[in-house]
């Protein structure tokens, strides 16, 4: 597709969990628990208040749609804070100094006074009801000449368990919100930035690693079409997909729009009850239904069936919308007769309403109440589609595809955290932030000052190990060794099993320098961890799986070996050293240096050949 | 320069960036400004260039409808959280809401009853005196004299147990006279104020007949307890479930969302006693927190005040070193009862040395009275009682449920 030619505009927002020791507004650890783990658990219900200006949110208004329930789960790592029952503690100074810095690093400007705010959240995710952020920085600079609009320091929300389930253990943990200006052209590029965003955030070494601890939302608009937000980007790989694919939604939602314009196309105001047409209808839902209300789209035959996203069509976002009231979903005459429903029933409507095959027509069948609230939230979205795309906020599926949400949030969602007092950022104290390598810049350092191998520099310089690395260089281990013992050993025995996380970081260095000073062959460094995993300490691992040979004992051993195999070695000769080396080294299980042993069973090959 | 005002919109400059935003306040030498993304950011006033000046937007008025078929409940708000807004003069939240705003804000309410809202004050509880709490019972009692089913005080909880206790010891009431308030500030999704507010409504149109509090009973949105006004006090800074019963189980339940109530037993009916009001009160009381090592010039000076509860020790002692000082106050007409920091429990002078000592110089145990309540209802007493005997006779009964007969085990 020409993303030029279609005006594709896309900007980033992500969302980084720092890697502070305490949350942003209360002294617990930033810890995450298993849910099983939880000490207790409560129950609150959340309403819409106003903004200081006096309006009630749109998307507050419609999360409010249903009255929710909502249930959370405490830990002993949890406290009155996120219970929403104690105010906050002043703001948390590591994770201030540290937005700052990474501020800093995209050349932005502070806020010379921080204003902490409260933004309106009620889907559950926030106790209080809204989510705490302030503005730290503005306008910095992206390598592709983009912009970056705004950094801010929010709280992250609480994780949904499951349904209106929550888990206290998150919320609370302190976040970067960085914004990029509309500035990216293509889903690659939009990919390329997102990955830079996350290498320079992921340079200071105090972010939270690992699924989940940073999240893109992408912003894309083409023209003619509106700016949609997606909410929850988690891999990387996907950002582009992502973007195509909302790239074609809008394409086809023009589409849509300009084929309902020249059809003259409309939108009943308000649902009829159909409920009567039913009463011997062979659908299950139907027939359990308490009301079926028929919604009546005149002219927009086929198009509510029409796909818009492999997989998804102009049906399914009226049935996204419709969601929102609680009902399972919605059926319409463009996919009809299926799902129980019969052509009689559905020409029975059509007589019904005075409608056509030119037309489509939308059921919902649930309570009164339900039936009513998604009915006409089905009225909005076929409302929206004269208009082309509506802006939401809309969050991700699998493959790339989005759903939505909710409308975008304006501005009248927030309002001041008066709990919390401004935080001056005193010019002295932004000129002693010093800022930290970046992580592209550590690679190349690494394979030239280091000598190491540049796509190993790169894998390491990366890697969450990296403080590791740095501390077996410094401690003058092997460069090479110490990154290919990282990267490549500590990864191929936690595969088979190894629990590497009882592996301290000084029994790892212990290890490599027995290692280095010859006390263990590099043959035994896999076993070795196995075994310190598992509790033991160095030098009895070392003593138990690997207890160095003296040159003379190995050469013997080497000799038995090739004795026994006289005739194996006289018909092979050379060829004879790969499998005699397996030998040897299941024998000496690691203690002696590969290089060696294969000297020594060299040369007792040519003598052995030599005395036929 | 025109000098910027609350609401005007503005151009700020800033690193490199034109901003367009509305200007908020000036706090601590930063104009904070409202850009148009919602955030509020403290910037140097040079910065901002002024706009315009929109005109003021008047807070869309939503009528409040009334059921005649309804009870008539009357609100008497006094300010306290349950009614707060944010102030832009000092971005805090402070007490702005009349009772017509609680029922804009808490639609459910036209639900229960039909309302007759007075105003009384608007001040943080903290700020109350027994003059207020005069003041209060008067137009309590005056909205019972006018019929009302049962009536409903909203007021800053720091110290509501004061405020509900001084209107019990003054008021007889018929119907349920229920204050309440709410921890988490109004103006949050999350606040307390609407389940609050149902269920104290709920409350005042039940069959109870006596002063109480109602207030979350968990931490959770689940029911709210019902408190007798003089067993009841604040026991934690900031959580929902900061009221408690203190040595009795509370006069009942009222469920949320259903809004079913459950009365214990022990609750005091509708229509067991006749309006009346006895609305003096002596102020000349004080109450006195004893700690270890305590001088005796601590106490006020002989003539000082006619009244002194003393928060004491355990079973009720304050140390031998006082016995002389509080004799001279006890001959000179002092009247001084005994009270206990435990809360819990019952004071008992006869068990130890210091104990009888106070009791021999006419120190008056407080049973199992909560040292606040004891305050209020030596000022009461004192205030309407001048014979002394007469006056001990009340300090050793109980007015208005404030002292138990038996102390309950709770098993």
């Amino acid at each position: 597709m020409d993303y030029e030619k279609i005006g594709l505009l896309a900007g980033i927002e992500i969302h980084q969990q720092l890697d502070t020791k305490e949350k942003l507004f209360c002294r617990c650890p930033t810890l995450l628990r298993k849910t099983e783990e939880h000490s207790g658990e409560y129950h609150r219900y959340l309403r819409a208040t106003e903004s200081e200006m006096g309006e009630i949110d749109d998307a507050a208004r419609e999360e409010m749609k249903r009255e929710r329930k909502f249930t959370y789960y405490t830990y002993d790592s949890t406290c009155l804070v996120e219970n929403d029952e104690e105010p906050p503690a002043p703001l948390n100074q590591e994770a201030l100094v540290l937005s700052l810095t990474i501020a800093k690093m995209f050349g932005m400007t502070p806020i010379e006074q921080i204003n902490m705010m409260r933004k309106l959240v009620i889907d559950g995710s926030n106790t209080s009801g809204f989510q705490r952020t302030a503005l730290i920085a503005v306008n910095g600079t992206l390598p592709n000449g983009g912009r970056i609009e705004t950094l801010c320091l929010e709280e992250e929300a609480a994780q949904r368990v499951e349904g209106e389930i929550f888990s206290l253990d998150r919320l609370g943990i302190p976040l970067v919100e960085i914004t990029t200006s509309p500035c990216m052209h293509t889903p690659e590029e939009v990919r390329e930035m997102a990955g830079y965003l996350g290498m320079v955030l992921r340079s200071t070494g105090q972010v939270k690693r690992g699924l989940g601890t940073i999240r893109q939302d992408v912003n894309i608009s083409i023209t003619g079409g509106a700016r949609i937000e997606v909410k929850g980007v988690q891999e990387l790989d996907l950002v582009a997909d992502v973007v195509k694919r909302e790239a074609l939604r809008q394409q086809n939602l023009i589409m849509i729009r300009d084929q309902l314009l020249s059809r003259g196309a409309f939108v009943q105001p308000a649902p009829f009850d159909v409920t009567g047409l039913f009463t011997g209808t062979g659908s299950s839902i139907l027939k359990k239904a308490k009301i079926i209300l028929a919604v009546c789209l005149i002219g927009f035959s086929g198009l509510v069936g029409y796909e818009i996203q492999p997989g998804r069509r102009l049906g399914t976002e009226m049935s996204d919308y419709a969601k929102k009231c609680g009902v399972g979903g919605i059926f319409h005459t463009d996919e009809l007769p299926a799902h129980g429903i019969t052509a009689d029933e559905v020409e029975a409507l059509h007589r019904a309403l005075g409608t056509t095959e030119k037309d489509c027509i939308v059921l919902v069948a649930a309570t009164p109440k339900q039936a009513h609230c998604a009915a006409m939230q089905v009225i909005k979205r076929a409302g929206f589609a004269l208009d082309g795309v509506p802006e939401e906020t809309r969050k991700m599926l699998p493959e790339g595809n989005t759903a939505y949400m909710r409308p975008l949030p304006g501005a009248a969602r927030m309002y001041p955290e008066t709990d919390v007092l401004p935080v001056l950022v005193e010019p002295s104290m932004w000129d002693s932030i010093s800022l930290p390598e970046l992580l592209t810049v550590r690679a190349l350092r690494f394979s030239t000052e280091l000598g190491i191998d540049e796509g190993l520099a790169r894998q390491i310089a990366f890697s969450e190990r990296l403080p590791l690395f740095e501390r077996a260089v410094m401690e003058r281990i092997n460069p090479t060794l110490a990154a290919r013992t990282i990267l490549g050993t500590l990864k191929e025995i936690q595969r088979d099993g190894a629990d590497i996380s009882m592996i301290s970081d000084d029994r790892f260095i212990e290890v490599l320098h027995a290692v280095e000073s010859g006390k263990a062959a590099k043959e035994a460094i896999p076993e070795l961890l196995r075994m310190v995993a598992k509790g033991a300490g160095t030098d009895e691992a070392i003593e138990k799986c690997a207890p160095a040979i003296s040159r003379d004992q190995l050469h013997a051993i080497i000799t038995k070996i090739v004795d026994e195999r006289a005739a194996f070695v006289q018909e092979k000769g050379n060829a004879a050293l790969v499998p005699l080396m397996g030998v040897v080294m299941a024998e000496v299980r690691g203690s002696s240096d590969g290089k060696i042993v294969s000297e020594l069973l060299r040369k007792e090959i040519e003598r052995v050949c030599k005395s036929r | 320069m025109e000098r910027l005002k609350t609401g005007d919109r503005i151009e700020c400059s800033y690193a490199g960036t034109r901003f367009n935003g509305t200007y908020i306040t000036s706090r601590e030498g930063k104009a904070v400004i409202k850009l148009d993304s919602g955030y509020n950011i403290g910037v140097g006033s040079d910065t901002c260039r002024f706009m315009e000046r929109p005109d003021p937007v008047g807070r869309p008025e939503i009528s409040t409808t009334q059921n005649d078929s309804l009870p008539p409940l009357s609100i008497i708000s006094t300010g306290g959280t349950i009614a707060s807004r944010i102030d832009y003069r000092t971005g805090a939240v402070t007490s702005q809401f009349d009772a017509d705003d609680i029922l804009r804000a808490i639609p459910g309410l036209s639900g229960i009853a039909r309302y007759r809202t007075t105003q009384l004050y608007t001040i943080l509880s903290e700020n109350m005196t027994p003059a207020i709490w005069q003041e209060l019972a008067a137009a309590v009692y005056k909205e019972i004299k006018n019929g009302a089913t049962g009536v409903i005080v909203t007021h800053g909880t720091d110290t509501m147990s004061y405020s509900s206790a001084a209107v019990s010891f003054m008021v007889d009431t018929p119907v349920p006279v229920i204050f309440v308030g709410s921890q988490r500030s109004a103006d949050r999704p999350s606040s307390d104020n609407t389940m609050n507010a149902l269920c104290s409504a709920t409350a005042a149109v039940s069959p109870l007949g006596e002063v109480a509090v109602v207030m979350h009973a968990s931490t959770s949105d689940d029911r709210c307890a019902i408190h007798r006004a003089t067993r009841v006090r604040k026991m934690h800074t900031s959580r929902r479930d900061a009221f408690q019963s203190i040595g009795i189980a509370p006069l009942g339940y009222v469920d949320y969302p259903s809004l079913d109530i459950h009365l214990s037993p022990g609750a005091v009916r509708r229509g067991s006693r006749e309006p009346a009001i006895s609305p003096v009160l002596d102020e000349s009381c004080r109450l006195l927190y004893f700690y270890p090592g305590m001088p005796p010039s601590a106490l006020p000076e002989t003539g000082e005040v006619h009244g002194l509860v003393l928060a004491g020790t355990g079973l009720g002692h304050v140390s031998t070193d006082w016995i002389p000082a509080l004799k001279t106050l006890v001959d000179d007409g002092t009247i001084i009862m005994m009270t206990s920091q435990c809360l819990n429990g019952r004071v008992c002078d006869r068990v130890y040395d210091t104990g009888r000592d106070l009791l021999k110089i006419g120190v008056i145990e407080g049973a199992d009275t909560l040292p606040e309540v004891a305050l209020v209802k030596m000022m009461w007493v004192l205030g309407n009682e001048k014979d002394p005997e007469k006056q001990r006779l009340l300090f050793s009964s109980s007015i208005k449920g404030e002292c138990m007969r038996r102390s309950l085990h709770g098993l």
